[in-house]
């Protein structure tokens, strides 16, 4: 019987079993980020312990910082405090840090994959919910606290469970205007935000395998949006490619060595899943969410669904959702008045996804009343958009373009909503507060859709607008 | 080094958290975690759900007289808590407010890891048990609740519902190796071991 990745990239870096039943995981690739490390290292002093492999833990600084300027101290000073603290923190373990500045600082899980840190068939961890990203390539790679960090600075290791693994296969071939983001809004959609608890999701079918890099880690970014913990994508030649010539892919006759590797850690074709799912990419359309969670989304041509369309259990949260959003049930989500639009993030700000923003932005100006934000993921990204002058056109269109970071995904930084502002976002949480604001509300969309609503001034089918004024070009 | 310490029973006064998929920005919201320590989160616990902007009490159920109570509190709550991001800061609010271990229908996995690390269990029962339990609390909150790790039993005013805890997590907080750094570092040939056959740790070149 076959194997899937899940059980190789497990075997491989089994430690040991323990005696509660979990493994000791030996982690290959461990990230960190300014907010959720100060602790584990505060823990580290305290509890005398030293890093057992500085080479193996890599530092960036993405939540905190300002999008506007550069300058230290920064005005907010606990943002400062954060900031002193993890480059004492780097220097103090040993750690390579990607500053600001230094070219290479980034948005965590943009930097991994640019870099080349990200491999297939690596273990992963990050103090972070969308480590799933790295997932992408392959990787068996997910989010950890503060705690499991100390111990992963300690060790190396984590003490974990494996989890079960559903396959989910995306079938046919998605329509013009149709995105990666819409594809995980879709899956999540259907299967739940809980649907994923205790699994690993791996995507795979004809519209996984024809996705890019780029396009694959949107839709693993957001698995822990579904309850998984990780998600992954089998690697295959695009992974390869992709990963060729980065700083830290391995180099001539040892790269082929590494494909040989890779190649070997992708499931076979007799694995066992616990679950299968199929999904039909023709019947995803531009997805929308319209509440407090990401699994209430719904394509953008049609209706806010009605209570009783939901499961007993879930018409209570949906109740929630339109009191907090201001919707109102079987009323279309097409045309609700937007403040603000938000193209970044983890999940959508890299080069592609501001590619096709600025595709859409090339047709209008942002709506007086809109306030719109471009943020790239990472200063590789700002560099290779500014090269193509993506920057221009995106400030003619009256966007503004940023420095790299977070943002405005979940609002550590000066980027925020106010008040009871509607934003469209190419983020990841549409959760109450979630941008900031304790009352600000968040729609979840693509960044040709954001782009699109941000000159509509209101949600609009980016399919109509691509349609219409560039021609008969196929959108 | 922290000390072993076993956890087989957690009694405390009962605070029902009503509401399926309660996120972990909704348990602390994110501008309280620009602090580089964990102190003080226990005060921003549920800040926008229980106060407005302008710091009036909205009445939620951990600022209401008849849940008020001393000593250690044990959380009830519905269906996938503790969803979303994987801060830790989460369960580090609902220890310093008080909370010492959870009773559900079911967790957020890196939520429920975290709250492990911590030593606070996060058992699972049926959905007609919660919805048993939850109502016996609102009733009446004036009594101790019981999370009994060693039976996996949870015991309200007489009554007893069986649940259940992740494998692992049980002989985890029984044997008080919650705690998993120790554990972790006693194996640090294994791991040299484990890391010297993986090929990307070289770089793929020739061994």
């Amino acid at each position: 019987m076959g194997k899937s990745l899940l059980e190789k990239v497990w075997a491989a870096h089994t430690v040991r079993e323990l005696p509660s039943g979990q493994t000791q995981l030996f982690i290959g690739l461990h990230l960190i980020h300014e907010v959720t490390s100060p602790q584990a290292f505060q823990m580290m002093r305290e509890q005398g312990l030293k890093i057992l492999f500085p080479e193996r833990t890599f530092a960036t600084v993405d939540h905190i910082i300002p999008t506007d300027t550069r300058r230290r101290p920064y005005a907010d000073e606990e943002a400062e405090g954060m900031m002193s603290a993890i480059e004492r923190n780097c220097r103090e373990f040993g750690i390579r840090f990607f500053d600001a500045g230094s070219g290479e600082q980034g948005i965590v899980h943009v930097l991994g994959p640019e870099l080349g840190l990200t491999q297939p068939g690596m273990t992963i961890a990050c103090g972070d919910s969308h480590t799933s990203t790295h997932g992408a390539f392959g990787a068996v790679a997910f989010g950890i606290g503060t705690s499991q960090l100390r111990d992963l600075l300690a060790s190396q290791c984590l003490a974990i469970l494996r989890p079960k693994l559903r396959r989910i296969n995306v079938d046919g071939a998605l329509g013009p205007g149709v995105y990666a983001k819409d594809v995980i809004l879709h899956i999540i959609r259907r299967l739940g935000v809980k649907g994923g608890v205790g699994y690993a999701y791996e995507y795979g079918g004809p519209v996984l395998e024809r996705m890019s890099m780029e396009a694959r880690m949107t839709v693993c970014n957001m698995s822990v949006e579904g309850g998984a913990r990780l998600g992954y994508v089998n690697p295959d030649a695009a992974t390869f490619e992709f990963l060729r010539g980065r700083p830290f892919a391995p180099v001539a006759e040892d790269f082929e060595a590494a494909v040989t590797w890779w190649r070997s850690m992708a499931s076979d074709a007799g694995a066992s899943y616990d679950d299968i799912v199929r999904l039909d990419g023709a019947g995803i359309a531009p997805t929308v969410t319209w509440g407090i969670n990401p699994g209430q989304a719904i394509g953008v041509d049609e209706k806010i669904p009605a209570p009783e369309t939901f499961a007993p259990d879930e018409r209570e949260v949906a109740q929630d959702a339109y009191a907090y959003m201001g919707l109102k049930p079987n009323t279309p989500i097409r045309g609700t008045r937007i403040d603000v639009a938000f193209v970044g993030s983890c999940t959508n700000g890299r080069l592609s996804d501001l590619q096709e923003a600025a595709r859409v932005a090339r047709l209008g100006h942002v709506a007086p009343h809109v306030k719109a934000l471009v943020v790239p993921g990472s200063e590789a990204v700002a560099r290779a958009a500014e090269a193509e002058g993506l920057d221009q056109i995106f400030r003619q269109a009256g966007f503004e373009w940023r420095l790299p970071g977070c943002s405005m995904c979940l609002a550590m930084n000066p980027d925020k909503l106010v008040g009871r502002q509607v934003c469209a976002s190419t983020s990841n949480r549409n959760f109450k507060g979630r941008q900031g604001s304790p009352a600000g509300r968040t729609l979840l969309m693509s960044p040709a859709m954001v782009a699109a609503a941000a000159i509509e001034g209101a949600v609009v089918d980016v399919r109509e607008m691509l349609g219409k004024k560039e021609g008969s070009r196929d959108p | 080094m922290s000390q072993l310490i076993r956890i087989t029973q957690v009694k405390g006064r009962p605070i029902p958290l009503r509401g399926n998929d309660i996120d972990t920005d909704r348990i602390i919201p994110a501008r309280f975690m620009k602090a580089v320590t964990f102190d003080g989160l226990g005060q921003h616990v549920f800040v926008d759900a229980r106060f407005d902007a302008e710091g009036r009490s909205l009445g939620h159920v951990m600022d209401d007289p008849r849940f008020e109570a001393k000593g250690p509190r044990i959380a009830v709550v519905n269906k996938n808590f503790g969803c979303g991001s994987s801060r830790e800061h989460a369960p580090q609010a609902l220890l310093r407010w008080g909370i010492k271990a959870l009773v559900g229908e079911s967790f957020a996995d890196i939520f429920c890891g975290n709250c492990l690390t911590l030593g606070m269990p996060c058992v699972s029962a049926g959905e007609a048990d919660v919805s048993a339990l939850m109502a016996a609390v609102e009733e009446d909150p004036a009594h101790d609740l019981t999370v009994d790790v060693e039976t996996l039993t949870v015991t309200y005013r007489g009554a007893t519902y069986p649940v259940s805890l992740p494998a692992g997590a049980r002989s985890q907080l029984l044997g008080g190796t919650w705690d998993a750094t120790r554990i972790l570092l006693q194996a640090e040939e294994q791991v040299r071991q484990t890391a010297a056959r993986l090929p990307y740790l070289r770089r793929f070149a020739p061994e």
